[in-house]
């Protein structure tokens, strides 16, 4: 069992950093709607308030890590020109456009994400920044707690984009090479 | 909802952040649209070779994002606002930054 250099550092990049952060977006929405429930509205004593300051300010670290990360270390290889007669199968781009039947995951998948993913760290680093300075007083402030909201959703619709055009293009075009990883050895077939 | 957002205090510093982000989001999309139409815009946005002209098409945005933010959160940091204008401003400029970085839209737009 094993992976190589590229491959580690891309589910470094599209699992762990995207998706912690697509994990946690349901924390900062529950915490958001508990602060505007209707009655008996969540108050959050100082530690809450500083833990969920903490909380969406890591989330915008992950999602600026998550498009950093993607866009200096996975893409140069994704974008890699070939030379001559090289194999495709190591140069993802180049590999998606040969065939009328995968360009479009390129075209379409890749050219949104990779712009795209970018309005989730713009609007976490707002909302963290929101949070920390309002905190609590949120609560009575329906007005910026629904914009607050808004942010959050429209960096998880971005992650959602990202996240899901990366996993298929990694599933047609994986980002691959570089030195191997063994993770575990195995008996083949023939010598069990 | 104003009046100093019923005694939470005066909102305009949180509406500067949320409008320059939406701010930030639409320069994202022009740039983006730029530099896939006019090949000097995407040769001067190519900031690192290897990311090629994302590198300055999210460089740029990210410092129009920050400066808009800058002065913004300046102007209106003792003032109450208007959140419903900055609520459809925004959500006006997410539509906006969307659709320019839309692939399809974007062909739409240079006749592809």
């Amino acid at each position: 069992m094993e992976l190589t250099v590229r491959d580690a550092l891309t589910v470094l990049h599209g699992m762990v950093f995207g998706g912690l952060l697509l994990l946690g977006y349901s924390g900062a929405v529950v915490a958001i709607c508990a602060m505007s429930a209707a009655g008996d509205p969540w108050k959050p004593q100082a530690r809450g308030e500083k833990a969920l300051s903490l909380y969406l300010t890591l989330l915008a670290g992950l999602a600026w890590l998550a498009v950093l990360f993607g866009a200096y270390v996975i893409y140069p290889w994704y974008r890699a020109v070939p030379p001559t007669g090289a194999d495709l199968a190591g140069f993802p781009q180049r590999f998606l456009m040969s065939s009328p039947t995968t360009t479009e995951w390129h075209d379409i998948g890749m050219e949104w994400k990779e712009h795209v993913a970018w309005l989730a760290p713009i609007s976490l680093t707002a909302c963290a920044w929101i949070f920390r300075r309002y905190g609590g007083r949120l609560r009575v402030m329906k007005g910026l707690r629904n914009l607050l909201l808004g942010l959050v959703l429209t960096a998880f619709a971005a992650t959602c984009v990202a996240g899901f055009f990366g996993a298929m293009l990694n599933k047609f075009a994986p980002v691959r090479g570089g030195g191997e990883i063994v993770l575990m050895k195995g008996e083949t077939g023939d010598e069990r | 909802m104003t009046s100093a957002e019923t005694a939470g205090g005066p909102n305009g510093s949180g509406a500067a952040a949320v409008l320059a982000a939406a701010i930030g989001w639409f320069v994202l999309g022009v740039l983006a649209l730029a530099g896939d139409t006019v090949p000097s815009v995407k040769r001067a946005l190519t900031l690192w070779k290897p990311t090629g002209g994302l590198s300055g098409v999210t460089t740029v945005a990210i410092v129009a994002w920050l400066v808009v933010w800058l002065v913004l959160g300046r102007r209106w940091r003792d003032r109450d606002v208007k959140l419903g204008v900055v609520g459809a401003s925004s959500a006006a400029l997410l539509v906006g930054g969307l659709l320019l970085t839309f692939p399809p839209f974007m062909d739409f737009l240079q006749g592809k």
